[in-house]
């Protein structure tokens, strides 16, 4: 234990969805991206003009906006070798059975039908490549008003609810990734909750980049309607391949008067995966929106689940866990924006880092005028398991309020040898020691996690934790 | 029936990158199995890095000579190899592990240490009982393993592990040490509750002759200057009581 760095850490070699399965639709899709390729996707999509017109502005703006100078190195994406638009099956299947071979089983051996059958969640989508190829909900929930559907399903049926909505969360402009995803967004979830409508077990979605080189931009629109709940799990994998893909997604959520959401998301991507993701939540008058953002896998990930209080007594929360292992550079947090008197926002973010890993917490809290009365916390704690990795904290703060209470805590702390001595001289091998370590440090968060996901969670660790140490 | 043997050991104290410290000097003892010997000795005489130094911290090094668990060369293994060959050390100063609950750690360690997992309702009722033996609030199973635990609660907890784990050799550093009557009283009943297998044997590590009165020793060994300076029956506590250190603490300057 006197070497407290352990190079013979490997997460690669831990990854467990690193297959990859067949991969005709792949093989014959385009790489690159042009007016042409967005005005195709609205074509085979059937959309209507405004929404083709939507993207063709968004092209324009992505072509404008410069990449961002700060944060993770995005350097190694290649935009001219990405395939924008992978379509993996012509139907949408309504039985696990229904779907093509290949795709049913990865899904077997991601456990998911599994999941459903013993009624663990109240609704399933499945994506695979671009499009959702599964998608199921229950019965009671349809008959209760619930709309839980595919994105690209959603806008044909539900038009004006787009027209109200989509968009209006996180503008075509907002940033170049917000961009790009408007320009070639497909797939995703949309949620509708009615008024009053308690959703009380959670609807899943299922994200699989097969393809390599894939770029995925699925998107997301959930509306929970006043007085409404609804806990929405999503979950991401990848296989390995030598060559990066791409996960740019955009997730717009509303949370109108005395409604609340909670939005849990276990991010596993290969360590070949750029994760560009832009999530927003607008909280209106008492509502409440939860995010609960785990990031263990990509190569990259930037991603700051973002909160506007925009009614009095509104709350955001953001728990968030990251792992970076060996080549990993996970830069999250979150952003808090109270636009109204008496909101509360709390951040509270949690990561390790092991074998040259980075791990940054990037947060912004802002209180607007007037939002007088509001009290945010955010409080960091970094894990450090070795010397060679690496903890940073960016932690902004903007307030042109006078009466607020404002908190913030930041830690970093390492393994300590006298923890591992501790529990090794209970009989704990290194490896199982430094596990119990980590899964205590990741455990605030980890009983905030539905059953199967908290499991999955603590499994990971292990897995990552074995031979993680000399 | 299970012989510890420490024979010529000696040990570093690792300060720095460059710097070293030798502590232990040449220490030899045996402890059979239903034995019991206090080690007994002044601040800074090496009594706890003998504890440290059996038990394998990265902040000692061996330099020489050896300790045999029934043959076996307990400085070959590693921290938790020792553990599982029937070692366990009560601490003075035990850490804080944050997040993971007692009953976890102790059913973690209790797995570790017997080979395979308990049942789990009988481990449960096991751990209810030692936990009540020594006056352990319920409540503390969910507890985080020694977060906010006061000194007594952290040496309650000590020996908690000390029952359940039921090592063939106990070395207990200091555990009377911050201890009020009421608590010296239950822990030391929880240490004669280990002792009564006769399957036992006990290093007592400590500083006063209070705990001796609670947990009978078989040898006294005053410890000083790194080394075993003098050995005798329970008596020899008496004198330390009535004339201190200060005779071994010149003898060795």
């Amino acid at each position: 234990m006197t070497s407290i760095a352990h190079p013979e850490l490997e997460g690669l070699g831990t990854y467990e969805y690193g297959w990859a399965d067949p991969d005709q639709a792949g093989a014959s899709a385009r790489r690159g991206l042009n007016e042409e390729v967005v005005r195709d996707i609205s074509a085979k999509k059937a959309e209507p003009e405004w929404m083709r017109d939507l993207r063709l502005k968004a092209l324009k703006l992505f072509d404008k906006k410069p990449m961002p100078a700060w944060g993770a190195d995005l350097s190694g994406i290649d935009f001219d070798n990405i395939k924008y638009f992978v379509r993996s099956t012509e139907k949408q299947a309504t039985s696990w059975e229904e779907l093509p071979e290949d795709i049913k089983n990865t899904y077997d051996r991601l456990g998911i039908p599994e999941a459903e059958k013993q009624r663990l969640v109240a609704g399933v989508a499945a994506q695979y490549e671009s499009e959702v190829v599964y998608h199921q909900i229950r019965e009671d929930l349809e008959q209760q008003g619930v709309i839980f559907l595919d994105t690209d399903t959603a806008l044909k049926e539900h038009p004006e609810l787009f027209q109200e909505y989509f968009g209006t969360v996180i503008p075509a402009g907002d940033n170049k990734f917000a961009a790009l995803n408007t320009a070639v967004w497909s797939g995703g979830s949309f949620i509708y909750v009615p008024k009053n409508v308690h959703v009380e077990i959670p609807l899943q979605a299922y994200f699989r980049i097969n393809t390599e080189n894939m770029g995925q931009f699925e998107r997301t629109l959930i509306i929970v309607d006043e007085g409404a709940y609804v806990h929405y799990v999503e979950g991401c994998t990848a296989p390995i391949y030598k060559t990066d893909s791409l996960h740019s997604a955009v997730v717009e959520i509303i949370v109108k008067k005395n409604a609340r959401c909670r939005y849990t998301t276990i991010q596993n991507w290969s360590n070949n995966v750029f994760n560009l993701v832009t999530k927003r939540a607008v909280a209106y008058e008492g509502a409440t929106m939860e995010w609960i953002d785990g990031n263990i896998g990509s190569q990259v990930t930037m991603k700051y689940p973002a909160v506007y209080l925009m009614g009095e007594h509104a709350k955001g929360e953001t728990l968030s866990i990251a792992f970076a292992g060996e080549g990993q550079h996970q830069d999250t947090g979150s952003k808090m924006v109270h636009c109204a008197p008496n909101t509360s926002s709390t951040i509270i973010s949690k990561s390790v880092a092991r074998g040259g890993g980075r791990a940054s917490y990037r947060g912004l809290v802002q209180v607007q005028e007037g939002a007088s009365h509001s009290k945010s916390t955010v409080k960091c704690d970094a894990l450090l398991i070795d010397t060679v990795s690496r903890s940073d904290t960016y932690p902004y703060v903007d307030v042109r309020e006078d009466d607020v209470e404002m908190g913030h805590e930041a830690t970093v702390s390492k393994v300590s040898e006298d923890q591992l001595f501790y529990l090794m001289s209970r009989g704990l091998d290194e490896d199982e020691a430094m596990a119990m370590i980590v899964r205590g440090f990741v455990e605030p968060i980890a009983r905030e996690l539905p059953m199967e996901y908290a499991l999955e969670l603590n499994r990971l660790i292990e897995l990552q934790m074995e031979g993680a140490v000399g | 029936m299970t012989k510890f043997e420490i024979r010529g050991l000696r040990a570093d104290v690792l300060i720095g990158a460059e710097e070293r410290q030798e502590i232990l000097k040449g220490v030899d003892l045996t402890i059979n199995s239903g034995e019991t010997h206090a080690i007994m000795g002044p601040n800074g005489s090496g009594k706890s890095t003998l504890a440290y130094a059996i038990a394998g911290h990265p902040k000692y090094e061996i330099t020489d000579g050896e300790v045999l668990l029934d043959g076996e060369n307990v400085l070959e293994m590693g921290v938790d190899e020792r553990a599982r060959a029937g070692l366990f050390l009560a601490m003075q100063y035990p850490v804080e592990v944050p997040g993971v609950s007692m009953s976890n750690f102790l059913r973690s360690a209790v797995t570790a240490v017997r080979g395979e997992a308990p049942k789990l309702r009988a481990f449960s009722k096991e751990l209810q009982e030692a936990m009540k033996g020594l006056s352990i609030d319920p409540s503390f199973a969910a507890r985080g393993v020694n977060e906010g635990f006061s000194g007594g609660e952290k040496k309650r907890h000590e020996i908690l592990q000390l029952e359940l784990l039921k090592p063939k050799v106990a070395i207990l550093d200091e555990t009377d040490s911050g201890l009020d009557v009421d608590a010296l009283k239950v822990v030391s009943e929880g240490i004669n509750r280990a002792r009564a297998t006769g399957e036992i044997g006990v290093m007592l590590i400590t500083h006063y002759t209070r705990i001796l009165n609670y947990v009978k020793p078989d040898f006294v060994h005053v410890f000083a200057h790194g080394q075993v300076a003098e050995s005798g029956g329970p008596e020899l506590a008496e004198v330390l009581e009535a004339e201190g250190y200060e005779r071994f603490v010149k003898a060795g300057a």
